[in-house]
């Protein structure tokens, strides 16, 4: 029902689905980004209310063209369903539009989806590093950061006694 | 007539509470702007215990993963291991043996009990009522006898494994988790006659950090913080999983979503738990505990030092790991303080290609400033004990 409904609106819009393991996932280009998930959110038959999740995926040894996933986890309370929704990011356009407008949970999720790939959220309020420390190089879950690199925390100058 | 504090010379405060603060409960901190005792604006500053957990997962096999999330919810650990084992065993598409959906069931009700004992108990420490802490951490403590039998550790536990469980439950475990049941219910009823009719515990905690309905919804909230809203929303019976479905057990609801109903549901949830654990303990039925396909479980010792099929199922095992087919699940389920969930992607290699965790205190946490604003900066503590951010999982 939920991709019929997709299918209805949007279906120039919708790259690929598939139902495996009990989950759905629509995968969707990311210009109408926006308004899919405000209909998402505000059609009465669908009515996700929740946004569960954000995060990303990097697809760099894969080789895979966009390089990153962002993927969204949406949970309805009133139908009781949920839904996956993913959008292709490309390297040199790693702008999405963000969902802050619709579900105030996006905030950190997106937050935490700058700090960790460095996804940049169009319209979020105050996109900022939120786990790691100001300062910090680089965005770690990508896949060519090494595990084993080690930054510097900056520590606050002293004050001359 | 009236009194007046308009002309007294005041300025704003700066205020830092944290990283290294008895009543945040871990590495967490928050700036506020005072203006006498009322907080005029509010920020919060997390990710000062971030472990890498999903980067460190990407390089372990599936089942290295598992101590790992000991250490998401460190107070209520069991319920982590189960949360992970699930989605994998979703990612999987393999039914764990019956037993072992009882034990799994047991151990996480017991998570549970221990989560909430700790949050309602230290949420009153922090109200200034100490004594509650010890009927609560007597409780625990007993609690924790058990987990220390079941696995060797109290809070590292460590106990699931893909496709069952580590151990059996202790001959002795029934009878013992039962007597302990009934230690929770006196202490239960205990607290609830020191803080529930209590003046100052209801002055300081009700109609303090409300939050309605639809905000909780679109900040994220799961667990005892949205139901202290009024919404039934429980993964166990809105998605049951491990037959929860088929156990006679109730959803506390507050209304007013204050501190107050946060706090008194968490209390009604272990009277909850511990229904659904006397329910388990008498109908959980004889076998294996961790299934027996050789490409999941470990095989038992005596037929790795017993056969040669065992010997190489064993080598195996060690040396290539599990591999679970390509494709990516999300895996949900009720954890202390909410939805517990883990987004898994594989490749089909014998390492997980990535995981994200989805933690129930991190939106949570990100709504702590709007529910602090315009309060009373000694209500922030209440606030913050009664929502139970625990940073382990909050930074992962």
């Amino acid at each position: 029902m939920i991709l019929e409904k997709l299918q209805g609106r949007f279906a120039p819009e919708i790259l690929a689905s598939h139902q495996d393991k009990g989950d759905l996932t629509v995968i969707v280009r990311k210009d109408k980004l926006a308004e899919i998930l405000d209909y998402l959110k505000n059609d009465p038959d669908l009515s996700f209310e929740m946004l569960m999740d954000v995060c990303g995926v990097d697809y760099l040894p894969k080789g895979e063209k966009p390089r990153f996933e962002a993927v969204y986890h949406l949970y309805s309370l009133t139908k009781n369903h949920r839904l996956r929704l993913r959008v292709k990011v490309a390297e040199e356009d790693m702008t999405i539009p963000s969902a802050c407008n619709l579900w105030k949970s996006a905030d950190w999720h997106e937050r935490e989806a700058f700090d960790m790939f460095g996804f940049i959220f169009e319209g979020h309020p105050n996109l900022k590093r939120l786990l790691l420390f100001e300062g910090f190089v680089g965005h770690p879950l990508r896949k060519d950061y090494p595990m084993e690199r080690r930054q510097k925390i900056p520590v606050p100058e002293e004050k001359p006694s | 007539m009236e009194q007046s504090n308009e002309n007294l010379p005041t300025e704003k405060m700066a205020l830092n509470v944290g990283p290294a603060h008895p009543a945040t409960h871990g590495a967490l901190r928050f700036f506020v702007e005072l203006d006498g005792e009322t907080i005029t604006k509010a920020s919060t500053e997390i990710g000062y215990l971030h472990r890498a957990f999903e980067k460190h997962s990407e390089h372990s096999t599936w089942s290295q993963v598992i101590p790992y999330t000991d250490r998401l919810n460190y107070c209520s650990s069991l319920l982590n291991n189960v949360g992970y084992c699930f989605a994998v065993e979703k990612l999987l598409e393999i039914e764990i043996p019956e037993r072992a959906k009882f034990i799994r069931v047991i151990v996480s009700e017991l998570a549970r009990i221990m989560d909430h004992l700790i949050c309602v108990s230290t949420s009153a420490v922090d109200l200034g009522g100490l004594t509650n802490f010890w009927y609560f951490f007597n409780v625990r403590e007993k609690i924790y006898d058990f987990t220390e039998k079941l696995c060797g550790a109290r809070l590292t536990t460590n106990y699931t494994r893909i496709g069952g469980v580590m151990r059996d439950l202790s001959p002795d475990f029934a009878d013992g988790i039962r007597g302990v049941l009934k230690d929770l219910d006196k202490a239960i009823l205990d607290v609830t006659r020191l803080i529930e009719r209590n003046r100052i515990f209801m002055d300081r905690t009700q109609n303090v950090g409300i939050l309605s309905k639809e905000d909780a919804i679109s900040w994220g909230f799961t667990g005892p913080c949205l139901r202290a809203t009024g919404v039934p929303y429980d993964v166990r019976k809105a998605q049951p999983y491990y037959y929860y479905d088929t156990y006679d057990f109730e959803i506390p609801v507050g209304t007013t979503g204050d501190t107050y109903d946060r706090l008194m549901i968490r209390v009604e949830e272990m009277r909850q738990s511990a229904k659904i654990i006397e329910q388990a303990l008498a109908r959980i039925p004889g076998g294996p505990v961790i299934s027996n396909d050789p490409k999941i479980a470990l095989p038992p010792k005596e037929r790795v030092y017993g056969s040669i099929e065992g010997l190489m199922n064993h080598f195996m095992l060690l040396i290539d790991g599990i591999k679970p087919p390509k494709g990516e699940v999300y895996g949900a389920i009720e954890a202390a303080n909410g939805e517990l969930g883990f987004y898994i992607v594989s490749d089909g290699e014998q390492r997980p290609y990535r995981i994200h965790c989805r933690p129930p205190c991190f939106p949570i946490c990100s709504a702590f400033v709007k529910m602090v604003e315009g309060g009373m900066i000694a209500d922030a503590i209440a606030v913050l004990g009664s929502l139970n951010i625990v940073v382990g999982e909050l930074d992962r």
